[in-house]
C-alpha cells in the first residue's frame, strides 16, 4: 500500500491490516505514555483546503502518537486564498521534506490528482475529498463495528471481517463521501448495506451499488439491522431544493424517539446484546438524530472519535514505516 | 443577397509549381493520377493524358495514399482575440493544415465576443493573414453569450467575413422564445443557427454544482456532481419542434447521447430541417476514463457511456448525425493541471481528428472512404453553404484536397502539435492512419506531414 486514496480499491487483505493495527494502537492510546517511537524523523503535512478541524486534529494526535513531526498547513489564510495552485502547494511541501501528506479537499479526486502525480513522493492520505470518498472514517466505522460485534459474540476482533452483519446507512448518500467509503469498505469486509435516503438524497446510478435501497426508514428497520448509521444532513440541503423542510425529513428520515424504540428493540445478530447507533459526527441534534438517539446506550459515536485516531494511527504506520524517501516501499 | 461563397472567399489561382499527384487512391478507389493546377484540379486519370502546358510539374508520389477533399469542421475554438495565451488563428491554422482541414469555423466564445461585425471581421483577417486554411468565424447568436438579447446577426452577415453560421457554442441558449427568434431571425439573411444544447438548470449552471461529468453509474461513484443526458435531449426535442414551427434550420453541435439521436431520427423523418454533428472524442471515450481524475478528459459535453459512443457510430454511419465536428478546444496547461472541479472543459482535436474517425468508423467497418469524405467535408461544406469546399475529386473542382496515409499508424504525442493546446485525450494512444499532404486552393501547405508554407494572402487580404 503506497497511499490511501479509496475504500473501493483497497483489498481486503490491506483492510484487514488497518484494523488489526488499528486494534494495537488502541492499547497505545489507552496507555500512560501515549506513544510509540516509530515514525520519529518522518513528516506529516495536514493539508486542508477545507474546514475540519476534527479530523485535522485526530490526524495530528494520530501522527503525534508515533512521535512523527506534523505540520498543519490550511487553506484559510495561506498562499491559497491568493490563488496559488494545488500544484505548487503541494511542490512547496513535497520541497520541506514531507513523508507523508494527510490531504482534505473540497473537489472529488484532489487525493488522488496527487497521488498520480509528480509533484511529490510523499504518501498520500485521503482525509475527505469532496463528495467522493474519506476512507480513514469508513475505516474507524468498521473498527467500531467489528469490536462492538465481536463483542457480543465474546470473540477476539483481530483478523475476522464483518461477514454476517447487516448495516443500514440513512440520510444524505449522494453528497457523502463517508457513505460512499462505508459502501466499498463494509461490502469489502462482508457485511451487507442497506441505503434509507429520500430519492433526491441518493445519487443517479445508486442501483448499481451492492447494496439494498429504501425509500422508508421505517421499511429498512424492519429489515433488522445490526447496525444504523446516521449521516448529518448539510444545512445547504434544507432550503427545499432536496426535501421539503427540516421538519418533514426529521419525521421520515430522522432518528426520533419513536424510531429509538424500534432500534432498542434490534439485537447484534442472535445474541441479546443491542444494536449499534454510529453518526460521523458533527451531529444535528433534533434532525436526523434525536438527543435521546444520541445519548443512548447504544450509541457508540464518541467510540468512533475514539478509534479515528488509532485508525488514522494505523494507516500513517503501515504507509509510512516500509517506506523509503524516495517513495519507494522496502520489501 | 449574398453572392456565391466562392466570390467571397478570393481564391488567388496559386503561382509557381504545379503539381502531378501520382497513383492517389481517390477516396479509396483505384490509383490515378491527378494534376493540380492553377488552384485547380485540371485532371484525372493517367498522366500523360493530361493537358500539357509550358508550366513544369512537381511531382508528389501518393501511391498507396487515399486521396480526399479537405476536411471542413464547423466547430473549432481558436481563442483569439482574448486567449492568445491558449491559441491563436495562427497556432491555430497551422493545426487545422496538419489534420487536413482546409476550411474551420471558429466558434464565438473569444474575448471579446464575436458577437459584432468588428470582431468577427478581425477573426476573418487574422485567418487570411495565416493563409494555412480557411477561417470563418461564427457569429454569437446572442450579445456577448449572455442569452438575453440577440447579438447584431445582420450586421456580422453583412460584414466582410460574411458569417452565415450563429451558435452561442459553450453555451445554450436556454430562452425557448429568444431562440425562437434567433432561428426567424437568422433564416432572413441566408443563415443557420447551430445550438449548444444544455438545459441550464439540469446541470446547474452557474451555481456552485455545476455538472462536471456524465450521470451515471461512474459519476454516482466518483462524487462528481452529473450531467444527465436528459439535459441534452430536451433542449434538442424543444429546438427542433421550435425548427419546424418557423421553417427554419438547425444545427445540433456535438451530440453525445443515444437519446439524442433518437430525436434527431424522428426530426428527420418527420422532415424537420436539422443537421448534427459529433465530435471524434464521443464516438471513442467513455466516462470511465473519469475514473483518473485527470481533467484531460473533462469536456462539454461530457465523455458519455460506451450504449451511447456505439449509438453515436451508428447514427453516422447511417445519416442520422451528418457530420464530425471537432470541437478543438485548446487550453493552455494550468487550466487542466488542477483540481477537476476547477479544470477548463475541452479537448484538442483538429490533429487527431482523421486518426480518431479512422479508427471508430472506418477500421471497425461502418464506414468507408466515400462515406468519410460526406462526414469530413461535403456535408459540413453544404451545412454553411460553402461552394468550393466539400466538392468531388474532379477535374474543374478547386484543389482542396488531402492525401492520406490509412495503413500509418502513430502514437499521439500533444508536444509534437502544432495547436498551443497539450489537452489532447489521445496522449499516449496509437491511432491509425496519417495525413500526409494538405492542399488548400492548390498550394500544398503541408508534404510529408511537415508544414511548408501558408498561401499567400496575396490579393485577398
Amino acid at each position: 500500500m503506497k497511499h490511501l486514496l479509496d475504500t473501493q480499491a483497497l483489498a481486503h487483505r490491506d483492510a484487514l491490516a488497518i484494523l488489526d493495527t488499528a486494534e494495537e494502537m488502541t492499547a497505545v492510546s489507552s496507555r500512560e505514555v501515549k506513544k510509540l517511537p516509530t515514525l520519529r524523523g518522518r513528516t506529516v503535512v495536514n493539508l486542508f483546503f477545507e474546514d475540519s478541524t476534527r479530523t485535522r486534529i485526530s490526524f495530528e494526535a494520530a501522527a503525534k502518537r508515533l512521535s512523527a513531526d506534523v505540520m498543519n498547513f490550511s487553506a484559510k489564510g495561506s498562499s491559497v486564498s491568493k490563488g496559488e495552485s494545488l500544484k505548487d502547494t503541494v511542490q512547496t511541501l513535497d520541497a520541506m521534506g514531507a513523508d507523508a501528506i494527510v490531504i482534505r479537499h473540497s473537489a472529488s479526486g484532489a487525493a488522488a490528482q496527487l497521488a498520480a502525480s509528480d509533484w511529490t513522493d510523499a504518501a498520500v492520505v485521503n482525509a475527505g475529498d469532496g463528495t467522493h470518498e474519506h476512507p480513514t472514517q469508513a475505516l474507524l466505522d468498521a473498527l467500531t463495528l467489528r469490536r462492538g460485534w465481536s463483542r457480543a459474540h465474546g470473540e477476539n476482533p483481530r483478523g475476522r471481517n464483518l461477514a454476517g452483519m447487516r448495516v443500514l446507512i440513512v440520510g444524505d448518500i449522494v453528497h457523502s463521501r463517508v457513505a460512499r467509503s462505508n459502501v466499498w469498505l463494509l461490502r469489502t469486509l462482508g457485511a451487507e448495506v442497506h441505503l434509507a435516503a429520500p430519492a433526491t438524497l441518493l445519487p443517479y446510478g445508486a442501483e448499481t451499488w451492492p447494496v439494498t435501497i429504501h425509500y422508508s426508514l421505517d421499511e429498512a428497520l424492519r429489515e433488522a439491522p445490526d447496525a444504523v448509521m446516521m449521516l448529518r444532513v448539510q444545512a445547504e440541503r434544507m432550503g427545499g431544493a432536496f426535501f421539503p423542510t427540516a421538519a418533514e425529513y426529521t419525521r421520515r428520515w430522522g432518528l426520533t424517539d419513536e424510531r429509538l424504540a424500534l432500534v432498542e428493540q434490534l439485537r447484534l445478530g442472535a445474541t441479546d446484546s443491542p444494536a449499534l447507533i454510529l453518526h460521523p459526527g458533527p451531529m444535528n441534534r433534533g434532525v436526523e438524530i434525536s438527543a435521546a438517539a444520541a445519548d443512548s446506550p447504544q450509541s457508540r459515536i464518541l467510540d468512533q472519535v475514539a478509534h479515528g485516531v488509532a485508525v488514522r494511527m494505523a494507516v500513517l504506520h503501515l504507509l509510512l514505516s516500509q517506506r523509503q524517501p524516495d517513495g519507494s516501499l522496502d520489501e | 443577397m449574398s453572392e456565391p461563397t466562392t466570390a467571397r472567399l478570393a481564391v488567388q489561382p496559386a503561382p509557381g509549381p504545379h503539381y502531378l499527384i501520382r497513383g492517389a487512391s481517390i477516396l479509396g478507389g483505384a490509383p490515378e493520377d491527378l494534376v493540380v493546377r492553377d488552384g485547380i484540379i485540371a485532371s484525372v486519370g493517367a498522366a500523360e493524358t493530361a493537358p500539357q502546358d509550358q508550366a513544369p510539374l512537381e511531382t508528389i508520389d501518393a501511391s498507396g495514399l487515399i486521396a480526399l477533399p479537405g476536411m471542413v469542421d464547423l466547430h473549432v475554438h481558436l481563442r483569439e482575440p482574448g486567449r492568445e495565451d491558449a491559441e491563436t488563428v495562427e497556432t491555430g491554422s497551422r493545426a487545422a493544415a496538419k489534420g487536413g482541414f482546409t476550411a474551420v469555423h471558429a466558434m464565438a466564445n473569444s474575448s471579446p465576443v464575436a458577437d459584432t461585425a468588428g470582431v468577427v471581421e478581425q477573426v476573418h483577417r487574422l485567418g487570411q493573414q495565416a493563409g494555412w486554411t480557411e477561417v470563418y468565424p461564427v457569429g454569437a447568436i446572442t450579445r456577448g453569450l449572455q442569452g438575453k438579447v440577440l447579438a447584431e446577426l445582420g450586421a456580422m452577415a453583412e460584414s466582410s467575413a460574411q458569417v452565415r453560421m450563429f451558435s452561442d457554442d459553450g453555451h445554450c441558449v436556454t430562452n425557448a422564445q429568444l431562440m425562437r427568434r434567433a432561428m426567424e431571425y437568422v433564416k432572413t439573411i441566408d443563415g443557420f443557427v447551430a445550438q449548444h444544447a444544455q438545459d441550464a438548470d439540469l446541470t446547474g449552471w452557474d451555481t456552485d454544482h455545476a455538472a462536471q461529468m456524465n450521470e451515471g453509474k461512474v459519476s454516482a461513484t466518483l462524487g462528481l456532481p452529473g450531467w444527465p443526458a436528459v439535459a441534452e435531449e430536451a433542449i434538442i426535442a424543444r429546438d427542433v419542434l421550435l425548427a419546424d414551427y418557423v421553417g427554419a434550420r438547425i444545427h445540433i453541435c456535438h451530440v453525445s447521447t443515444k437519446g439524442s439521436v433518437e430525436i434527431i431520427r424522428w426530426a428527420k423523418q418527420r422532415g424537420i430541417q436539422v443537421t448534427a454533428e459529433v465530435t471524434p472524442h464521443h464516438l471513442l471515450l467513455t466516462d470511465e476514463l473519469v475514473r483518473s481524475y485527470d481533467p484531460v478528459y473533462k469536456v462539454n459535453p461530457p465523455l458519455r457511456t460506451e450504449a451511447d459512443t456505439q449509438a453515436l457510430r451508428e447514427a453516422l454511419a447511417e445519416g442520422v448525425i451528418d457530420v464530425i465536428g471537432t470541437d478543438h478546444a485548446p487550453h493552455p496547461e494550468q487550466a487542466k493541471e488542477c483540481e477537476w472541479n476547477q479544470a477548463a472543459m475541452g479537448m484538442t482535436g483538429l490533429e487527431t481528428a482523421l486518426p480518431a474517425v479512422q479508427h471508430a468508423m472506418i477500421n471497425t467497418g461502418l464506414i468507408d472512404w466515400q462515406r468519410f469524405a460526406e462526414i469530413t467535408s461535403t456535408r459540413p461544406a453544404e451545412i454553411y453553404g460553402h461552394t468550393h469546399q466539400g466538392r468531388p475529386i474532379a477535374a474543374g473542382e478547386p484543389a482542396n484536397i488531402i492525401l492520406v496515409d490509412a495503413d500509418a499508424s502513430t502514437t499521439i504525442h500533444p508536444e509534437t502539435h502544432a495547436t498551443k493546446g497539450r489537452n489532447s485525450p489521445f496522449r499516449g494512444v496509437e491511432l491509425p492512419g496519417q495525413v500526409r499532404h494538405t492542399f488548400l486552393g492548390g498550394v500544398p501547405v503541408m508534404l510529408n506531414s511537415q508544414l511548408t508554407g501558408p498561401r499567400s494572402a496575396g490579393g485577398a487580404a
